[in-house]
């Protein structure tokens, strides 16, 4: 127990001499970085503009407010487009993300040394990319348009739905999937005996839970031209039109609680 | 019913995975109507997409022989600027999320305070990045400021409301014990909330560095600082081997990144 001599009396201290000093050095490391991480990003900002800020702010707010009701005419379709997006985009994902998270769990995969680093390669780098530099980069090779959309929002699910997939695959219960195999079945037997009932729960689970997100990503694609509400938004903005700019934003915020809400109640059913 | 199975009864059959029958057939009918639905709506431009399967190629091959030089300068100063606004807007973020938790968990705040923490977590979640970083753009102007502001709101929501789950689920024998001793509130928040939450706190706060930097990879796309407009121009220009490398640095850091979080975990657990 680390204790401090007061006056010859012991008193009880939280960490030892050494590790306090070493606490002390890595704060003062930590704020050094902040302060010059601070000082690079004010060095490049125009402060005027910050300190005129309330006041823009106040301009932007009375222009905004109040939204322009009949607008919502015209969101229909866009709204469609965006769901579509999402799910189309889900769908398509799920089925490219199963064999990739068999090729990457540990207890399925075919060669641990080569098939698996390939498999976990992809989920990576389709991970590590957002949706809107998958958009940006589909709508430069396939054109603008929603099906661009769909599949930049399918490449960007893989990886995530893949991984969640793999983890629960490689947390599976052995002794079934041992019994299984003592019955003589084949490969494929004991993988859909064995293993798919055991994580299909899993499975759903993860379906709607990243089609709840994928519905979030897929309002603001539309800023890059994939189509959807975000275009809408996006042509607003460039007019200035800010009382259309407030109705998409709540007709967006609409969207995402609902969708929040639906996928919450499905996945309590689940689970 | 066949003479075999008059002997031997009917044979075992998977059972299905949702039990009652109507509503397993009125989600497949929905299903298969929903897609007809979707994809009449959908109208793909095959021959453009024909079309555009050889510039795909060629993006592909570009990963292959990516160029790291020619636009060197413009990517170096992009990077510095993302990394430069995720650090410093993780900092803020955390700093100003952990008394948000703490409001927001109902056994430690009282329920006035709770309730305006929750409100503040609500909103900070709902509103996305992109969304956030286009209104701070208009108000505050270009560059990285916006989008340090945009990521510590986002980085608000996110950690304030994982953290307050787990002060909630902490264990209340060690807290009440830190009271019974005599202790006053901050006391009691330093010696018998914090270190039961600290792990998680670390865990937390390294995943979300991780999101930050991805999301300022974006945040360039509507002006608000870091790689992503370097990464629009090079998409736009079809300069698709500086484009590969942009991502590629990207996808190393982001790797990099996981890599250290998935050790520190390990250690602080």
């Amino acid at each position: 127990m680390p204790t401090q001599n007061f006056k010859g009396q012991k008193i009880w201290q939280r960490r030892t001499g050494r590790e306090s000093l070493g606490h002390w050095i890595m704060w003062l490391i930590g704020i050094a970085i902040f302060g010059y991480c601070w000082q690079q990003i004010s060095a490049v900002t125009t402060w005027f503009f910050v300190w005129d800020a309330p006041r823009i702010a106040d301009d932007i707010w009375t222009r905004a407010t109040p939204p322009r009701w009949g607008y919502i005419t015209q969101l229909g379709e866009p709204i469609w487009d965006t769901l579509n997006m999402a799910s189309l985009g889900t769908i398509l994902a799920l089925i490219l993300a199963v064999p990739v998270a068999f090729l990457a769990a540990r207890n399925t995969t075919p060669s641990l040394l080569f098939i698996r680093p390939v498999a976990l390669l992809i989920i990576v780098s389709t991970r590590s990319i957002n949706s809107l530099i998958w958009a940006l980069l589909l709508i430069a090779i396939i054109g603008p348009g929603v099906f661009a959309g769909v599949i930049a929002i399918a490449i960007r699910s893989i990886g995530f739905c893949a991984k969640l997939l793999y983890e629960a695959i490689e947390e599976i219960d052995q002794t079934q999937v041992e019994a299984i195999t003592a019955t003589g079945a084949s490969r494929w037997q004991v993988m859909a005996y064995g293993i798919v009932p055991q994580i299909l729960p899993a499975f759903a689970g993860i379906a709607v839970f990243r089609w709840d997100i994928n519905i979030r990503e897929s309002t603001v694609l539309g800023l890059v031209g994939a189509g959807g509400i975000g275009l809408q938004l996006s042509s607003s903005l460039n007019v200035l039109a800010w009382p259309q700019v407030s109705l998409i934003l709540l007709v967006i915020l609409a969207a995402v609680v609902i969708s929040e809400w639906v996928s919450a109640k499905v996945r309590g059913a689940i689970i | 019913m066949s003479e075999v199975e008059a002997l031997i009864g009917k044979p075992w059959r998977k059972l299905p995975f949702i039990k009652r029958p109507w509503l397993r057939r009125t989600f497949i009918l929905g299903f298969i109507v929903y897609l007809i639905a979707a994809y009449m709506t959908i109208d793909v431009n095959w021959y453009r997409v024909y079309e555009g399967l050889e510039r795909g190629k060629k993006f592909v091959l570009a990963f292959t022989n990516p160029d790291f030089t020619t636009r060197s300068s413009d990517i170096y100063e992009g990077m510095v600027e993302s990394i430069v606004m995720t650090i410093a807007a993780s900092v803020v973020g955390i700093a100003i999320s952990i008394p948000i938790a703490l409001g927001a968990a109902r056994n430690i705040a009282p329920l006035p305070v709770y309730l305006i923490c929750r409100s503040v977590i609500a909103v900070s979640r709902a509103l996305q990045e992109i969304i956030v970083a286009i209104l701070l753009v208009a108000i505050f102007g270009f560059g990285p400021l916006a989008g340090f502001l945009t990521l510590s709101f986002a980085t608000i929501g996110f950690l304030s409301k994982l953290l307050a789950e787990d002060i909630e689920s902490m264990d209340k024998v060690q807290a009440e014990a830190i009271k019974a001793s005599g202790a006053k509130w901050a006391q009691w928040i330093n010696y018998g909330v914090q270190p039961q939450v600290m792990p998680r706190l670390i865990g937390l706060s390294i995943y979300r560095i991780d999101i930050n930097f991805r999301e300022s990879a974006i945040l360039g796309l509507v002006g608000a600082g870091g790689i992503g407009a370097t990464l629009n121009t090079a998409f736009d220009r079809y300069e698709y081997d500086t484009a590969a490398a942009i991502l590629l640095i990207i996808i190393v850091i982001v790797m990099a990144l996981e890599y250290l979080s998935g050790v520190i975990r390990a250690r602080v657990q």
